[in-house]
């Protein structure tokens, strides 16, 4: 195969580590709604909590898109 | 090379504006990322003095948004950090501020978003993270490691959790530099992406004009996208921020 080609392929494969990341972010999101609609007084002060939980879960999520462009523009 | 005006990467590229010229080999120059950083500091120092030096009992509209800034990470700081973290107060805010400024000056057109660049955000990171190491040692000596170490743990598995621990804490300031750089440099990405569909199409001839009328709508759906994400990336990297002093000033969780 060629050189080039693989490395397409290989950033293409590596974006499907973003969909972890998706489902990560809308369960947070998703579950942080379904507590707050049931306690909507508590809701303010837990959606810094939800900001975290969804950066830390987006971050890893990233991780795998920075290796599609460093196996695009680097490698 | 490909077409500047479809290049997706082509928005990224750093220029030396001038050159100052060359100490033992390193070259110093003038890039536009370092004047762009230089305008981000001028127009944060801009707002902040001219909107409060009124001081004004009954704030105007522009000491309001100053106040607004203020409160928003003073805030966040007490709630995660405690009343004790407020002596971080001036360091959260400039990396709010910077961080802010930069990513919502990126998105306006031609201008550069100097946080699209690993080397920024990294060393925006690395400050954090030797921040919190070297006050935890110097506030709690020794007592910081405890940090690798939570209270109450079973003698058996100890060793294991504290393996983990450190290893978590060393990869904060990769995922932190790594976020910041990759939702800005994804972004940009993308919304050159659409941005080239338009030059592509219209290039093809007449009924190329009308079909680039849908590209030209997902590219000013994704700018409001981009501005969202800029401004919630700024405030992720302050709470992240904000979490991060506050193990160093509370190690034993």
């Amino acid at each position: 195969m060629d050189a080039e080609a693989a490395k397409l392929i290989g950033a293409g494969i590596a974006c499907i580590g973003m969909a972890g990341a998706g489902i990560g972010v809308g369960t947070i999101f998703g579950n942080y709604l379904t507590g707050a609609l049931r306690n909507p007084s508590a809701a303010a002060s837990q959606f810094t909590n939800a900001l975290v939980g969804a950066a830390l879960a987006e971050g890893l999520g990233i991780f795998s898109l920075v290796v599609a462009f460093l196996l695009m523009f680097v490698v | 090379m490909t077409d500047p005006a479809v290049d997706p990467i082509h928005q990224f590229q750093i220029y030396d504006i001038f050159t100052l010229g060359e100490v033992g080999g390193v070259k110093f120059a003038m890039t536009n990322s370092a004047m762009f950083m230089i305008a981000i500091v001028v127009l944060i120092s801009a707002f902040l003095i001219l909107s409060t030096s009124g001081r004004g009992l009954v704030p105007t509209r522009w000491q309001s948004a100053a106040e607004l800034m203020y409160e928003l990470v003073a805030s966040t700081l007490r709630n995660s950090a405690g009343t004790e973290g407020m002596r971080f107060f001036p360091f959260v805010f400039s990396i709010f501020a910077f961080v802010l400024t930069a990513n919502v000056l990126g998105l306006v057109p031609y201008f550069m978003t100097v946080t699209s660049h690993l080397v920024i955000t990294a060393a925006l990171a690395l400050l954090v993270i030797f921040t919190v190491i070297v006050y935890g040692l110097m506030r709690n000596g020794l007592g910081f490691f405890k940090l690798f170490l939570p209270s109450g743990l079973p003698v058996a598995i100890a060793p294991f959790i504290a393996i983990i621990e450190v290893l978590s804490f060393l990869s904060r300031p990769v995922s932190l530099s790594l976020r910041l750089f990759g939702n800005m440099l994804a972004g940009h990405i993308v919304l050159k992406v659409f941005a080239g569909f338009i030059v592509t199409l219209t290039a093809a001839g007449v009924g190329g004009w009308f079909a680039g009328v849908l590209p030209l709508g997902m590219t000013v759906a994704l700018t409001a996208l981009e501005t969202l994400v800029a401004v919630l990336q700024a405030y992720v990297f302050t709470i992240l921020t904000c979490v991060y002093l506050n193990d160093a000033i509370h190690p034993s969780h």
